[in-house]
């Protein structure tokens, strides 16, 4: 088109608003139409994410109960007596300490499993899938289960232990106890789940690498380290991100844990900040469980900068 | 009809769909009825939050009424509550009639402009059946009939014959009545049983369900006749408290929280001699254990009879399309015969005191509990009842109250400190 134009004088008489109008079509077809493509996308998010969000945060800055008609606006009343709430704090380590506890050995444990899976096995799609099991089963009967096993009295973990000299441990009432026994539910349902993202990231590492490496004479655990892991990065980034989210969001566990107790224990020894908002949403009070909702919003987005932040950093790059 | 039982709510759910999907298709009878009967068919949701016995009697209202369809949902019994009011607040999704516990009624009666006014479908003539201070806990502020009671939780105490013996306490129940006149007498009783040692059992299963007994037999609780939370400053709820935790430093409780999964597992293997028994508590002991049938026997509540706990009422929201034939599916199930029924099959203290006297009733024995005759025990509990005003949030006073001793149980507060945090609790109670 561009060689032509010297040589196209015929186009000059043609009214400059058609030229125009054509010009804008283009440009309209070149700008707006991939946001058209985008759109249903965009609409769906808007109703269902962005509206609950800014919706949110207008009900955070009032006194606003679900069955009163009056809804008083407060401001940022609402926060500034979330930052001086002992139980908010609470809340908040409780779920960091579950958080951590759940996702550095689970991640850990399932790079060893995708790298274990990942090698020719016998019955390979059959190891695979069982490791998808835990994932599929309901986190109602995972939680039921586990905590006949962590039962303080008849509990088959006390009772193992007993063979060891150690005396009942009552795992609901202790704060570092009951955050190791909903760590363990998380982590039995979570780490063939975040196994196999890892597994599929790593069958895109070029063989031959491992072929070198191999004849170089580098370790299975070497391989791990210095071949494997830098490759796939970026998926431990998601990973790690998307897990501390779901960190983030615990709240199954605890409820139901604690017999439907709300306030995670007697002494809230295990109430997440999910439960917590849990907790002021059944007490109808939505303001403040609305505010609870956008810190928590707040500690999401810089729990997942930190992470970017230190997973970009560590780690060597074959590059 | 009492409290909840998680757990076994799913596959009693879906047990309870599948006998109503069933008994829909075989009851079929598609003709007309030919008593005028609107031809139309509606379907009537039931909500309640744990098993209520109901599905002979859903057969028995089809009878006089073939067009009409019964589902009944239930929720764990929080649950329940909360999604009521979740309902109620957005106007959908609220079953055509709901179960609402005590702990809850004064939550849902001020509410009058949510639920159907029963009175205007001549329901107001069952009050001469019932007991007034039931009656009237259905109505709302200005005297609309909004709820029909179904059971009341007159209170006995539940125990375990073999663990008596073992103690060296009298087995009869008689004698076992007069152990405990008041509660002092019932926490002494249990320090000699500690002191017996029997291996693997303690007292009680946990304080909290004292607590709430003891609370319960004062003339006031937790909110005086004009709704104000004077828990804080009751003396009668610090006596109670005082106790409770007299109890707990006796070393006397389980320490197993009610109806939590240890609990049950404790009861099955008798971690604990007694227990408090509202009627409705028979049930869901014969449910949670079926292989102690024979090791139970029921005596007098400790500080002579009196106290309620639980019960329901039955309501009808006003999202509900089908209000006459709702208020008529609420006057069946709550009619003198089938209360009588349900206490026979369910346990289910009756709120119509002229059954009191009705021999089915006072005659009748429970195998389950070493045939303790307690069709008389809690009628005779029921006729001693001197009810107590509940308000609006009594469930998340006890809530705060019971989290409270169990820090003390625990060992992680100490009493003073705890009491302390349960008031700035009730502080934040709106």
């Amino acid at each position: 088109m561009a060689t032509r134009a010297p040589d196209r004088p015929t186009a000059v008489p043609r009214h400059r608003s058609e030229r125009f109008s054509r010009q804008l079509a283009y440009r309209l077809d070149v700008k707006a139409s991939p946001y058209a493509y985008v759109m249903p996308f965009l609409l769906v998010f808007c109703a269902f994410g962005l509206f609950p969000l800014v919706y949110t945060a207008w009900v955070s800055l009032h006194d606003w109960t679900l069955l009163s008609d009056v809804h008083k606006f407060v401001g940022l009343d609402n926060f500034a007596f979330l930052l001086g709430d002992e139980y908010f704090w609470n809340a908040t380590f409780n779920t960091v300490s579950i958080g951590l506890v759940s996702t550095v050995p689970q991640l850990l444990l399932a790079i060893w499993l995708a790298h274990l899976l990942n090698r020719p096995l016998r019955a390979q799609t059959l190891f695979r899938v069982t490791l998808l099991l835990p994932n599929v089963t309901s986190v109602v009967a995972v939680v039921v289960i586990f905590s006949q096993l962590f039962g303080r009295d008849y509990g088959l973990i006390n009772w193992v232990l007993s063979w060891f000299g150690v005396g009942a441990i009552d795992w609901n009432a202790g704060t570092a106890s009951s955050h190791v026994a909903i760590s363990t539910m998380i982590m039995w349902r979570w780490t063939g789940y975040n196994a196999l993202i890892f597994l599929a990231a790593m069958q895109a590492v070029p063989r031959d690498l491992y072929e070198a490496a191999t004849i170089d004479g580098a370790s299975g655990f070497t391989q791990l380290r210095k071949i494997t892991i830098p490759m796939i990065k970026p998926t431990i980034v998601f990973v790690v991100v998307t897990s501390t989210i779901g960190a983030m969001q615990v709240v199954a566990e605890p409820l139901l844990f604690g017999t439907y107790s709300p306030t995670g224990g007697p002494d809230r020894q295990y109430q997440t900040l999910s439960l917590f908002i849990y907790e002021n949403f059944a007490k109808l009070d939505f303001g403040y469980a609305s505010a609870i909702s956008w810190m928590m919003f707040v500690f999401i987005v810089i729990a997942a900068g930190i992470n970017y932040l230190l997973t970009r950093r560590s780690g060597g790059n074959l590059t | 009809m009492g409290k909840l039982r998680p757990g076994r709510i799913a596959p009693m759910f879906a047990a309870a769909l599948l006998a109503a999907s069933v008994a829909a298709c075989g009851g079929g009878s598609d003709e007309p009825a030919a008593s005028g009967q609107p031809a139309e068919k509606i379907k009537l949701t039931v909500g309640l939050f744990s098993d209520f016995h109901y599905a002979p009697l859903y057969e028995e209202f089809k009878k006089t009424h073939p067009n009409v369809e019964i589902v009944e949902r239930r929720a764990q019994f929080n649950d329940h509550h909360k999604n009521l009011t979740t309902q109620l607040a957005t106007g959908a999704g609220a079953a055509d009639v709901v179960a609402v516990e005590a702990g809850y009624i004064a939550t849902f009666t001020p509410l009058a402009d949510k639920f159907y006014d029963l009175g205007q479908y001549g329901l107001g003539k069952r009050q001469a059946d019932y007991l007034d201070w039931k009656w009237s806990q259905g109505l709302s502020p200005d005297g609309k009939l909004l709820g029909l009671g179904t059971d009341i939780g007159g209170l006995a105490m539940c125990y375990r014959t073999d663990l008596f013996k073992e103690a060296g306490l009298p087995t009869d129940r008689d004698e076992v009545s007069k152990l405990w006149p008041t509660w002092e007498d019932y926490s002494r009783v249990g320090q000699q049983f500690v002191a017996a040692k029997v291996k693997g059992a303690k007292w009680f299963d946990g304080p909290g369900e004292n607590f709430r007994a003891m609370v319960d037999q004062a003339p006031v609780g937790y909110y005086d006749e004009q709704n104000n939370l004077v828990a804080g400053t009751n003396p009668d709820v610090k006596k109670a408290w005082d106790l409770s935790v007299q109890m707990l430093q006796a070393d006397e409780s389980a320490k197993l929280l009610a109806f939590s999964p240890p609990w049950n597992t404790g009861l099955t293997k008798g971690s604990f001699a007694t227990i408090i028994c509202p009627s409705w508590k028979t049930g869901s002991i014969k449910d949670a254990a079926p292989t102690t049938a024979g090791k139970w026997d029921v005596a007098a509540v400790p500080g002579g009879g009196g106290g309620n706990q639980g019960g329901t009422h039955l309501m009808a929201p006003k999202q509900g399309k089908h209000p006459k034939e709702a208020a008529e599916l609420i006057d069946l199930l709550t009619s003198k015969d089938n209360q009588l029924k349900l206490f026979t099959d369910a346990g289910a203290l009756p709120s119509i005191p002229a059954l009191y006297d009705d021999p089915t009733i006072t005659g009748f024995t429970n195998p389950f509990f070493s045939d303790a005759p307690t069709g008389k025990i809690f009628t005779d509990a029921a006729k001693a009842l001197k009810p107590q005003h509940v308000g609006p949030k009594a469930g998340d006073v006890l809530t705060a109250f019971g989290n409270a001793l169990q820090r003390v149980e625990q060992g992680k507060q100490q009493p003073d400190a705890a009491w302390q945090q349960a008031l700035q609790d009730l502080d934040r109670i709106k």
